[in-house]
């Protein structure tokens, strides 16, 4: 039998396994450290858009709305054959956490813009005359609160982050959607490849969103 | 050792604060009342700055602290608010709503905040509820905690922004009941209230503001028998039947 899922091409997939075991790394690795990164972000700009300082605001504010509302794509060719151009050369797989993590960056900031307005002015009003500074209210009193109604939106982000690595196919970027992609354009084997590929997204994304729904369970009856 | 010149305070077009000049003098008692919108809470609140004033001086404990870069947090460990919506930590259990501050702040070894922590439970009589979130309190019990938890900065002065406003009538009285034992302290205490039987017993002054403006003031005594002003006179026939 031939046609896409020909029994010897899924074969031929099977044999250059660690093709697919390399771009899965890749893959898992760029998106713990542009999480990281997005969640650093999402903090710092989630505060900014929340504090009374109007520049802090205006500065949140740029960020999230310009990285919102421009795609992804553009972004992460605009570090990879852009940045070139003014001297900045970035390798590929820095530009895929980059990328990816200033994008959800303003994503998250968002969430935790909402998180931390959630929480009564009262809490941080109790925590300054107590004396502490802005920074420490929000660290000891506002963030821990927050950090429980943002926890649902914030997980569904981190899934969202996941499938979004694969932006980096488009700059050769060694992850498991370009590994899949350049291996199946050598030999046209392409039907094996994006299923089992789309099953290794699945198996990353599926346990964080049924841990959202967990979370959110919970949330619902603590709150 | 709070002092107030000239602070006016406006929200947009409301003018609530009109170029008030108040002092309070260490130790004193001093009790605010006044019909709601007359700018007590933000009278109050100014002395922490917790309010900025739009103009005008506040010192406080020597400090102006509505100077350019003043230390207002410094001064703030001092100057212990307890508000009407008692705003307890809610993720904290009781015993660590009066540590966190100490610990973090004035830098206390935990088991010296603890001690102290619950010493001060013992005070206002919830030293059993020192484990148990504040959400299993009523709210007469978290108004006491939050009176522990401002004590626990070993404050100089306690502000007190309508600490009953927000009970159960049943839960007043347990709440007064700790003030009154504190203001047998050395302690400086300012009182935003509509309780009027504390004004009589505790304080040392009590004011009578009206459209941002400070409109008497007076010993308790002379106040609530011999108002001299208008204002005042129709504000306590409604308030005192």
């Amino acid at each position: 039998m031939v046609g896409p899922f020909a029994w010897f091409k899924w074969e031929a997939l099977f044999r250059d396994w660690t093709v697919l075991a390399e771009g899965f790394k890749t893959t898992i690795m760029v998106a713990i450290l542009s999480l990281a990164l997005a969640l650093i972000l999402g903090i710092v700009f989630g505060v900014l858009g929340t504090s009374q300082w109007t520049l802090a605001k205006l500065v949140s504010r740029v960020y999230v709305e310009f990285i919102q509302n421009t795609p992804l794509v553009i972004q992460v060719f605009f570090l990879y054959h852009g940045l070139p151009h003014m001297g900045v050369m970035l390798p590929v797989f820095t530009v895929g956490v980059l990328g990816v993590g200033v994008y959800h960056g303003a994503y998250i900031a968002e969430v935790v813009r909402a998180g931390i307005n959630s929480i009564h002015k009262g809490q941080m009003e109790a925590a300054l005359s107590q004396g502490f500074s802005f920074w420490g209210a929000m660290r000891h009193v506002i963030l821990p609160q927050a950090s429980r109604v943002v926890i649902p939106p914030l997980t569904n982000q981190a899934v969202n982050l996941i499938k979004n690595t694969s932006v980096m196919a488009m700059v050769a970027g060694g992850d498991l959607m370009y590994r899949a992609d350049s291996w199946s354009s050598d030999n046209l084997y392409y039907g094996p490849a994006y299923v089992v590929v789309g099953l290794l997204y699945l198996l990353l994304c599926l346990p964080l969103a049924t841990l959202t729904r967990r979370f959110e369970g919970k949330t619902g009856v603590s709150a | 050792m709070i002092q107030l010149e000239g602070v006016n305070k406006h929200f947009g077009h409301l003018h609530v604060l009109k170029n008030i000049d108040l002092t309070v003098k260490s130790g004193e008692k001093l009790v605010v009342i006044g019909p709601s919108g007359s700018g007590k809470s933000t009278l109050i609140r100014c002395m922490n700055l917790l309010e900025k004033p739009s103009s005008g001086k506040v010192t406080v404990d020597g400090v102006e602290i509505t100077a350019h870069k003043a230390l207002v947090a410094k001064v703030r460990q001092s100057v212990a608010m307890v508000f009407q919506q008692f705003n307890l930590y809610p993720h904290k259990t009781v015993l660590e709503n009066l540590t966190l501050a100490p610990i973090l702040i004035k830098k206390v070894s935990q088991a010296e905040a603890a001690e102290a922590g619950l010493a001060y439970l013992e005070r206002v009589g919830l030293k059993e509820k020192a484990n148990v979130y504040p959400s299993q309190l009523s709210g007469g019990q978290q108004q006491r905690v939050a009176i522990a938890r401002a004590l626990a900065m070993r404050p100089k002065i306690m502000l007190f922004d309508e600490p009953t406003s927000a009970l159960d009538p049943e839960m007043i009285q347990e709440v007064l009941d700790v003030m009154v034992d504190l203001a047998h302290e050395g302690i400086t205490m300012v009182v935003v209230t509509h309780e009027m039987g504390f004004a009589k017993t505790v304080a040392d002054r009590v004011i009578f503001m009206d459209d941002g403006q400070i409109v008497e003031e007076n010993t308790p005594k002379c106040f609530f028998e011999n108002p001299t002003h208008e204002r005042t006179k129709s504000f306590l026939s409604r308030i005192l039947r």
